[in-house]
This record gives C-alpha cells, structure tokens and sequence, in this order.
C-alpha cells in the first residue's frame, strides 16, 4: 500500500481541489456513455454517435490535398528540412513573422477583407482556451466578474475562472426573442452585479454564438459597445466561428464596428480567435488574442510563454493560409458544405415536429425538445437527455450545461460527422419521436383503465430513463465541446 | 467639433500592471543589447555575441539527419486529419510512451517512466506555472535553492500569486544545498508567516551546470517529507550531463525508497535543452501523485502541445536507434565544448566551478570586483557587454547571494563563434591586466559604466 501524503486534502491548493475544471457536471455523462460505446458503421453499429463535440470535419479533403501538394510546409520532408534548425530553435514569443502576417490576412479575409488586421497585434495561446484564460488574467482581478449573455459555451467556466480567480456573471436571453441580447438584460445584470458589490470588469460575447449558432445585428454590436463603454468595461468578442457562416445574414465582426465608430473606446476592444473550428485543427493548438490595447499586446504576449504555438504549426499555418488559392477554395467550399448539412438536419427534425433556433452558423443545432419534456423543468431535461443517450443512443448537449434559463433545448452537433452516419442519427431521432408518440397514446388509454395501470406505465419508463452508467467521475477523454 | 472628455483608463488587472514577468531584469536587459546589434560571422563580426541563451544548438545536425531518412519519418500526410484533429488532453499515447522511453534512457534504464503519468505542457515554462498552481495558493510559498534560473521568479509567481523562498548556497561547499540552508529558509517563511508548500530544485543546475549528489537529494526528500511538503524536480538539462552516470534522478532515489513518500514528487522535463526544440513546445510533468496527474492534465488544456509535433516526436524518440546515438553524441560534443571554454578561461586566469553537465559554465570573475557588491558586478556586466560585446548573466540575476559569478553559455553558437568570444575575453583580460601593471586608469573609470 502506497503511503499516503498526511492530510491529503490540505496537501494541493484550493485550484487543485475545487470544481473549478468543470468536470463534475453531468454534461460529461454524454462523453463518458459516448466513450465507453462509440458508434462505428461496420464494427460497433449500435454504439452512441457522438453529436456533442463541435468539430469541422467537412472540407478535410481539401487540406490534405493541400499538404499532399506542398510539402515545404512541413520541415520533416525533403523539401522542408532545410529550414527545420531555424524553426526548431525559434522560441521568440512574438510568434514567426510571417505566421502572424498570414493570420492577420486570414482574419481579415474571412470578414470579407472589410477590415484589416495588424500582424502586430496578433498574439498566440494555448488555442481558444488558453486566449480566454489570458485575456482573463489581464483584464480582471480574482473576485471580478465578466457579464456572459446565456446561453454559453460550458468551457467559458473553466477558462475564464478556475485559475483566475474571476466570476461569470449571466446576462439571461429567452426564447421569446430568439435569445437575443436585449439591453434591458445587460443593464439587469450589471445592476445585480452592482448590488452584491461585485465588480464588473468586461462584457463576453460569443458570435457567431455556441450553441445558438446565430450572428449578432449590428444593432446588437453597437448596442453591446455603447453599453460597455457607457460602464467603463471591457468587451471581449468570441470570433472563433467567424468562418462557418454559412447563409445570411452576413457576419458582422467586432472589428468592423470599431472601424466604424471613431468615437468608441477601441482600447477597451479584445478579440479571441482560434483555427479549431474554422479550419478544423483543434489538435494544433492554434489561439489567437488581438487587443486595440496595447497595454493588454504586451502583457498578454508575455504570458503567451505559457501556450506558444509550435513553431512546427506555425510555418505550417502560414504556409497554407498566405496561399491565397486555396483560401479562398476552402472558405467558400466549407461554409457551402456546412449550409447542405444544416439544411438537411434541420429538415430532418421539422419533418417530425422537432423545431430549432432559425441559425445561420455554427457547426451546430439549437433543438427545441421542450414539448417533448415530462414537464418545463431542468429535472426533466436531464430525463430526456439521459433517454435520448442511452436510449437512441445520440450524445446531444442538454441546455442546462449551457446555462440556458429555459429547459428543453439541446445543441446537437453535425460537422464532426460524415454523410451516412448524419442519416443513421437522424432515423435514430425519427424513430424515437414515433415511439414516444405511440408511448403517449398508449398511456393514455392505461389512464382510462386504472390507476395502477398507470404507475406501472410510468415506472417502465422510469426503468428506461435510468442511467446504464453511474455518474462517478472518471478520467476525461474530452474536456471541451 | 467634438469635444474630448476626459475619461478614465480601464483599468487592468494587477497582474498585467505588476513587474513580475521581471522583463526589467539585467537578464533580459542583455537579450535586448543583442538583440539591437547580433554578431554574425560575416554581417556583422563586432557585434554582440550572445552568451546569455541557454540553447543547445551542438547535436541538431543528428536531427536534421534523421529528418532526412526516407522512411516514415513524420509526414504530416500521413493520418493528418486524424492528427488535426486530436485534442484530446491526455496527448498522443504513442507520444507518451515515447517520452518515456527517452526519460528512461537518458537516466541510463536507472528509473521506469509510465507513460499514463506523463502530463503534456507547452515546454517547461508551462509546467513550472501549472504545478505552483497545483500545489499552492497564493501567497504561499516554494523554496527554491540559490542561483537559480530568472525565468521562475515569473513562471512560479507572476500569475499564480504564490512567493519564491531562496535556499541560499554558496561557493564555500561548491554550492551544495545543505540541510541547515533548507532549515533556515524554511524558518525565514515561517517568521514571515508564508506557508511553504514545496521545494524547486533543477538538477542538473542551471546556472551551476553541475549535477545534484545522491546524498543530497536524499537529505532534500528526507526535509520536505519531514515538512510534508512537495518536490518538484526540473529535470530538463538530464539529457546534458556529461556522463550519464553523473546524473542521479529523483526518481531513483524514489525507487530506491520503493516509493515510500512518492506522492509529494514531481518532475518536470522538456526537450528545448536536450534535444534544441525550444520552439516546439514541449514540456512535460511526471507525478507519482494519481491527484496531481488528474488535475494537471486538466489543466494542460490551456497549453498542450500541438498534435502535429506529438506526432513527430512520437517516431523520432521511438527510434531507439536514433536516440541511443543522439544521448551519447550530444554528451560527447557537450562535454568537448565545455572543456574548450574551461581551458580558454584558464588561459586568462578565469576559474569556473567545476561543471559536469548543462549547456553553460558559471565563472567566478569576484577577483575583478573592486568591492564584493551586486552593484559592483553589474558594472562589471555591463562593461563586458559593452566592451568585450558579450551578452552573459550577472549572478544577482539568478538570485546568487555573492556577487562576481557569472553564467556563460556555449552551446548556441558554432566552434567558431566561442573561439571568437574567448579571444574577445583574452583581449580584454589583457587589457586589463597592463592596465594594472601601469597603473595609469584608477578602477573606477574602468567599471563606470
């Protein structure tokens, strides 16, 4: 037996041994059921397809084909490896040159080259996550609060707290307006804030939005800056989908309203980027932070220590993005791909009385199952989430995990699929919709019979609904959507 | 015309407004002198040649050779997509087997690594930070033996808040760490009422360049047991000691003890010395703590290692045949270099402790100290970047509690350029040396700065 550190508990910080990572939430069940039985065509069927990971897998072919015709991106070819000392001991940490030259193109490009971006200003993390986390630590002191309009993407909990000591604070959007940030709920929000004494240091915003994947209006912009500068705090923009929109209406960036407004405190404007889900590689690593504040360039530069960007990646990155045939290729090819795709699930749940948020980006659904629940509360949304995992066997994302203040609606994820298993998901749904429809009508004629009748109906269901897998905590494959 | 009102700045955090990152220090001062004016054999043979860079650019030749095989040698074609897309934060299991195999061979087969406790980190820098998270809260404290490495004052403090507590050590015993200096440090936090919560040691030692003995890192696991507190051991020059029998890991200590108080025992380890990837990022924590695992890995979610390197690294350390001839030969020409600048500075009377390991030698230039002061050994720096135009680091720096030791490294530049450097410093100490026979300067003119 291993000796134990005495008092083990009082052994690692209070990071170390609160909740802070996030983990704990139910929302990993979906992983965890999806891990222990992941779907597979031929070898495992019947096993749980994965729609709870926002991934871009639909314009693969493109990159590889690009990779495949350019092999002096990559310093381990022939061709490459002439330049691999010079990359391999480059740790500068503003980044190669020419990696931030192609990035600040690419940005400025993927906004219909409506604005530029400075190269200068382009400073790298540790992906999204790790931008978040920065921006964080710049902006705000342990005990201040960012305001984060709900619902919201489950990580911002993680990044922007567990280390910094900072709190979220929600700004709650309904459904009776399509979820859209009103100022009436900005101002209720700073107010609430205001009155417990918190601080309020900046205002995040997601857009194109996880999980609704709508774009904000420019009137939404200008009202989110003028609110912020009427408060004095800061405004971080979240543009990581800013390429995945894939009809109208066109994405407006924060950018362009800063262009746009002279008179606006520009040093108060932060964005976050990241080539995950645009491009599709999650696994480099690839997180962007871009101030107007100087101040904010310099001192995030000098915690980017903590996360730089492979030099490796980055030669790769700016090879591919300075080449212009190809980014165009891709940009227009993957937002038509993931328009097709949208369309098809969303036809596909109308055609059984399954309505989402009319959205526009996003590699995502907002499903609205709220007819579907026992009854409008949150207990019954974890009900049906757990059904639909374990029985139609789809890991979707309930609501709650994105802090949505109404119970019913689930993102559901169609990009990190190809087009055969989409169908076998959607037949799935279909399927389960049918037999949920006989379910209620059978039930209704128990009802008519007995009440015993009835309460053994009811515990069959309890029966079905009870998870196949305890919710202990296990190692995380995946800690993020 | 508008009008402009005066607003107030928004405000930033204190982190951002705090000095912590320690950019000012002389350390970084000296990089910016390069920086402006970089020698280059043919561009530019009087500027400023950089000896303050602990690189290891002496075996990249091995690597570009092994790049250049036919062979699968890390296409990026190969299973790009599935790579790409691999964000998963336990890291490439082919990766962390590889990395500990490499960990294994570098100490000789002497300790076993599993690769389920291997945590990925973009480079050390990373994994230094997310283990003081781990393992204080702020205003707590690490102990951390003198000199030491700059960069931990901002890694170890700036954004976790926690304090550093030096374990001072002298040249009387070749700065060993002595139990009564751990004591006493460990006292002077407990008089200033900061919680001490672990121990930082680099072994081999940067800036020393020379390994920890086994009976001190016994005494050193004996203390923080006692304590019950942690060890952190950063590993990241094991792969450049001299001789692989001069280095002695924690982890064998922990072995021998067959695990007895494991849990308190961390490593940190990178490949940006051993190996000369410093812009690859990779870093890596070793626990024997399930906990700290599990934590730390959730925590390398804001600095992983890009899949696309994972992947590389996994074949090249795989290849036991490449690094089997790499260790051996990076030691070899390690070991041959530092002979070089031993012998150069001997010729003018420098002595330097007696190094076994590292990419860089700690010279004792007290005996050109008018006084033994830290202000005094700034000139002295000073004068020596601006005269003889090399960039090294001032002991104070690295937190050296006597003034006149300096960190040289010689491992970033080519034959040529160290032979450049050591004639610079033989001019200088020639100058020096008539200008003291003469007697004409008085000192002071000569260390004005």
């Amino acid at each position: 037996m291993d000796h134990m550190l005495r008092n083990e508990e009082n052994l690692l910080s209070k990071i170390a041994t609160n909740d802070g990572h996030g983990e704990n939430s139910a929302y990993f069940d979906g992983w965890k059921a999806y891990d222990a039985d992941p779907y597979h065509p031929t070898k495992n069927p019947n096993g749980v397809i994965q729609m709870g990971l926002a991934e871009n897998q639909l314009a693969f072919d493109l990159v590889q084909e690009w990779v495949r015709n350019n092999p002096k991106a990559s310093i381990c070819t022939a061709e490459g490896v002439d330049d691999f000392k010079d990359i391999a001991i480059y740790q500068d940490y503003h980044g190669l040159p020419e990696f931030r030259n192609a990035v600040a193109r690419f940005m400025g490009r993927v906004r219909g080259n409506r604005v530029r971006f400075d190269p200068d200003r382009i400073v790298m993390s540790g992906g999204a996550t790790g931008a978040q986390e920065t921006l964080a630590f710049c902006l705000a002191d342990p005990g201040d609060a960012f305001l984060v309009p709900t619902p919201y993407y489950p990580g911002n909990d993680r990044d922007l707290t567990w280390r910094t000591g900072v709190r979220l604070l929600h700004v709650v959007c309904e459904s009776s307006n399509d979820f859209k940030i009103t100022r009436h709920a900005l101002e209720s929000a700073y107010n609430k804030a205001q009155e417990a004494n918190i601080r309020v240091k900046g205002l995040l915003l997601n857009n194109p939005s996880n999980p609704l994947g709508t774009v904000l209006d420019r009137e939404a912009l200008t009202d989110s800056l003028a609110f912020t500068n009427d408060k004095n705090i800061h405004l971080i923009c979240d543009e990581i989908y800013s390429a995945t929109v894939f009809s109208q209406p066109d994405f407006i960036s924060i950018a362009e309203i800063a262009q746009e407004n002279v008179n606006c405190r520009r040093d108060m404007i932060h964005i976050v980027y990241s080539l995950s889900k645009d491009l599709g590689f999650p696994g480099f690593r690839v997180g962007v932070v871009y101030s107007y504040n100087d101040t904010v360039v310099n001192c995030a530069r000098k915690m980017s220590s903590f996360g730089l960007v492979s030099t490796q990646t980055q030669r790769l990155i700016a090879l591919m993005l300075s080449d212009d045939v190809f980014v165009d290729k891709f940009l227009s090819e993957s937002v038509k791909r993931l328009g097709t795709r949208h369309g098809f699930l969303s036809r596909g749940l109308a055609q059984v009385g399954i309505g989402s948020l009319n959205s526009n980006a996003g590699l995502y659904c907002w499903m609205d199952l709220r007819r579907l629940l026992k009854e409008p509360t949150f207990e019954a949304e974890m009900e049906l989430w757990r059904v639909i995992i374990n029985e139609v066997k789809l890991n979707v994302s309930p609501g709650a995990s994105f802090h949505c203040s109404e119970p019913g609606w689930f993102r559901v994820c169609f990009a990190n699929m190809d087009d055969e298993t989409m169908r076998v998901a959607l037949g799935r749904i279909h399927k389960f919709v049918a037999q949920k429809k006989g379910g209620e009508a059978s039930s209704r004629r128990q009802c008519r019979r007995s009440k015993l009748e009835i309460s053994l109906s009811f515990r069959r269901l309890d029966e079905i609904m009870s998870p196949h897998h305890s919710p202990m905590s296990s190692p995380m494959v995946r800690a993020r959507t | 015309m508008t009008i402009e009102i005066e607003r107030p700045s928004v405000g930033l955090s204190k982190v951002a407004v705090s000095e912590t990152h320690c950019e000012k220090s002389p350390y970084f001062a000296g990089w910016r002198a390069y920086d402006e004016n970089p020698y280059d054999e043919l561009c530019n043979p009087s500027g400023v040649i950089q000896m303050g860079l602990a690189e290891n650019q002496v075996s990249l030749d091995l690597v570009e050779k092994y790049l250049q095989k036919p062979a699968d040698n890390g296409s990026t074609t190969v299973g790009f997509r599935e790579n790409a897309l691999f964000q998963d934060y336990h890291g490439l299991q082919a990766f962390r087997k590889a990395m500990a195999s490499f960990m294994e061979q570098i100490r000789g087969g002497r300790a076993k690594f599993d690769p389920d406790r291997v945590v990925i980190t973009a480079g050390a820098t990373a994994a230094n930070e997310l283990l003081t998270f781990i393992l204080a809260d702020p205003g707590d404290a690490m102990l951390i033996p003198t000199p030491y490495y700059p960069g931990f004052d901002r890694d170890l403090r700036w954004r976790t808040g926690a304090n550093i507590v030096p374990v001072h050590c002298d040249s009387s015993n070749d700065f060993d760490i002595t139990p009564e200096a751990l004591e006493a440090a460990y006292r002077e936090a407990e008089s200033k009422n900061i919680k001490v919560r672990g121990m930082l040691i680099t072994n081999p030692s940067n800036p020393l360049g020379i390994t920890i003995k086994r009976s001190t890192l016994e005494d050193i696991l004996d203390f923080v047991t006692r304590k019950n507190i942690h060890l952190v051991s950063d590993e990241i020059f094991s792969g450049s000691a001299f001789s692989s029998e001069d280095f002695v890991s924690v982890a064998e200590i922990v072995e021998a003890r067959n695990y007895e108080d494991s849990e308190r025992v961390h490593i940190v380890y990178s490949l940006s010395k051993d190996l000369g990837l410093p812009g690859f990022r990779v870093g890596t924590i070793y626990s024997y703590n399930d906990k700290v695992v599990t934590t730390a890995r959730r925590m390398s979610s804001f600095t992983l290692i890009s899949s696309q390197t994972q992947h590389l690294l996994a074949l090249m350390l795989s290849d036991k045949s490449f690094t089997e001839n790499y260790i051996k030969t990076n030691r070899q020409r390690l070991k041959k270099r530092y002979q070089k600048i031993i012998d150069g500075l001997k010729g003018v009377g420098i002595e330097c402790l007696r190094g076994n390991a590292g990419l860089f030698c700690w010279m004792n230039l007290s005996s050109l100290l008018e006084k033994p002061t830290k202000e005094q050994e700034l000139a002295l720096w000073k004068l020596i970047l601006h005269e003889v135009k090399i960039n090294i680091s001032p002991g104070s720096s690295c937190h050296c509690s006597e003034p006149g030791w300096f960190r040289v490294c010689f491992a970033n530049m080519s034959e040529q350029t160290l032979e450049v450097a050591l004639r610079r410093i033989h001019e200088f100490m020639d100058r020096r040396n008539n200008v003291k026979s003469f007697d004409v300067y008085s000192s002071d003119q000569l260390f004005s700065s």
